[in-house]
């Protein structure tokens, strides 16, 4: 569990032994290249790397068109301009083309930190999560990283990744499969569900439940990688199992995990819910830590809420 | 150079092209019959004397293709398409029909033929670009043709791909701006004016000619010259007219898209049978 790696060097080897594989793997950047960790796939592979400069809309309109030739294109910026910026060039010339770009959006939520509210994305997965059939996911360790960035290669249409760049602990041990679209259960429980996405939250899900069940309430924890397609069956289950969930996210609680989440249960098996996550609100500067208290995104949040929905 | 009979064989089919397409938005009743017909004389000369294309295999990798960034000149290419044998010419009355393979803006998973899905303005040139480079990694050496319009280069996503297509040295990327003066809301110097185009992609270091967008032999001499650069990508200039052969929509600043019943196209085709090969001198 203490096993730290730099996200973002894990996505770069993980582009690099894709690539070695398959020469229809290419790298687009617009001018980030060393905030996303991936000069040394522009070194290994210098003809098969793009960097259009400040320009992303541009760079997801020539993914597009890569992607009509056969290429797979990784498209890399931060989460914000790749959401937010480059909206009606990723939705008309990838996504309503039916082609096969894999934007990623880096520095998710409050991980964007000290550059501050204009670089925070609380609203790219809402913002995406709109367009039919994108597939959006988010790792949460370094092992699922490199697990979903193979999935998101071998799978023909768009996808979306959020990525957290800085270090991140190992959840899962080097065997672990994944699969898009299906959610892992990181512990099991029989009074609450904590379903959580991404690296921050997956860890404060797993705090939280470590102090409920000092308490004698045991949680599952799960880590709902993919947003869309949400995994409703496990959603579902745990709602039969736990019957109270509380979703927690880096993210806006409108259009996000919590209200993906929301869309199943209230459609299927309607149970208390909660949605730990930013309340309506715009980014702003400070550290990661100052920012997780700033928004009530930490464990305490979590445990707190579950509680209140476990009191009524 | 074209020789006589190739120019009169241009002519012929950019007036067979002019009338189909007339007759296909006349049958609908309405559609944007300004840049539809602007553009009839440079796809007419790409698709029936420069493009290397095969309609038994409109994938075929190593095809020269076509970036309509202003999709909504697509009912003019869908004309070329279906003459050329991609798909039935009773396509052509079922445009913008629920459930057609011909809808008002290019698209590529319905179409045979269409390159690239377009439409929302500003975006071809980039995609264009995206081919050239996918073209340029497999060792394919295909021309990858975009057209944009005046209107359309207001977008600045256009500039963005305006610098990438140099810094990549895109060679095999031949570009056209259709310069009919017309946009949406009216004349180009009224609401947005996007002169000197010369001057600017020459300053973002295109190899950029200015011809006459109606006159093949001038088209055909810059296609050509064009197709010489070895490392600049290229920009041809077209001035057209918007609306061009259809005399109730030529420069009309309503010619965006109009409403006109299938009586009046059937009196315009009539005039342009009736025309003995205009000469484009």
């Amino acid at each position: 569990m203490s096993n730290q790696s730099e996200m973002r060097a894990v996505y770069n080897e993980t582009l690099i032994e894709l690539a070695e594989k398959d020469e229809r793997i290419v790298l687009l950047e617009a001018d980030l290249m060393r905030a996303t960790g991936t000069k040394s796939f522009s070194q290994r592979f210098p003809e098969r790397t793009i960097n259009v400069g400040v320009a992303e809309a541009n760079m997801v309109g020539i993914a597009a068109g890569l992607s009509t030739t056969g290429k797979i294109p990784f498209a890399n910026s931060f989460a914000t301009f790749a959401s937010r910026r480059v909206f009606d060039q990723f939705f008309i010339s990838a996504n309503y083309a039916q082609l096969n770009v894999k934007l990623v959006g880096s520095d998710p939520g409050i991980t964007a930190a000290l550059n501050g509210g204009t670089h925070m994305s609380f609203e790219d997965l809402g913002i995406m999560r709109t367009i039919p059939k994108l597939v959006i996911f988010e790792p949460s360790d370094p092992i699922s990283l490199r697990k979903l960035v193979q999935c998101a290669a071998k799978h023909e249409g768009c996808t979306y990744m959020r990525l957290h760049r800085g270090m991140a602990s190992a959840i899962y041990e080097d065997t672990e499969a994944f699969e898009l679209g299906k959610g892992k259960v990181l512990r099991n429980g029989k009074d609450i569900a904590l379903i959580a996405t991404g690296v921050i939250m997956v860890r404060e899900a797993l705090k939280a439940a470590e102090f409920l069940a000092g308490e004698g309430i045991s949680a599952s924890v799960v880590d709902m990688h993919t947003i869309k397609p949400i995994d409703r069956d496990l959603i579902i289950d745990l709602a039969k199992t736990c019957g109270v969930i509380v979703t927690c996210e880096n993210h806006q609680t409108v259009n996000g995990l919590g209200s993906a989440v929301a869309e199943v249960l209230v459609e299927t098996m309607p149970v208390p819910m909660a949605r730990v996550g930013v309340k309506d609100l715009f980014g702003e500067v400070g550290s990661v830590d100052y920012l997780i208290e700033r928004f009530e995104l930490t464990a305490a949040s979590i445990i707190n809420q579950g509680k209140q929905l476990l009191l009524k | 150079m074209l020789d006589e009979a190739q120019l009169h064989h241009l002519m012929e089919k950019a007036k067979q092209i002019r009338i189909q397409t007339l007759e296909a938005i006349g049958y609908l009743g309405v559609g944007h019959i300004g840049g539809c017909m602007s553009l009839v004389e440079v796809l007419t000369l790409l698709y029936y004397q420069h493009m290397n294309v095969n309609p038994q295999y409109p994938r075929k990798r190593d095809r020269d293709q076509l970036v309509l960034s202003k999709g909504h000149a697509g009912p003019t290419l869908y004309s070329i398409l279906a003459d050329k044998g991609y798909f039935d010419k009773d396509w052509l009355h079922t445009l913008n029909k629920g459930g057609t393979h011909l809808p008002s803006h290019c698209d590529r998973n319905l179409t045979p033929g269409i390159d690239m899905t377009t439409g929302s303005l500003g975006q071809g040139l980039s995609a264009g670009i995206g081919i050239a480079l996918g073209n340029r990694m497999d060792g394919i050496h295909s021309t990858i043709f975009v057209i944009i319009g005046d209107g359309e280069s207001n977008e600045g996503q256009i500039w963005e791909a305006a610098q990438a297509a140099v810094q990549y040295k895109l060679n095999r990327l031949i570009a056209f701006t259709d310069s009919n003066r017309l946009q949406l809301d009216g004349f180009m110097n009224e609401v947005m004016n996007i002169e000197d185009l010369v001057a600017k992609w020459t300053s973002f270091g295109w190899f950029t000619q200015r011809v006459d967008g109606h006159d093949f032999k001038q088209m055909d001499e810059a296609i050509t010259l064009a197709k010489k650069q070895e490392t600049m990508p290229s920009m041809i200039i077209l001035d057209t007219i918007k609306g061009k052969g259809v005399d109730f929509a030529e420069n009309q600043p309503s010619n965006h898209n109009m409403k006109f019943d299938y009586a009046t196209a059937a009196r315009v085709i009539a005039k342009l049978q009736a025309e003995n090969g205009e000469k484009h001198e």
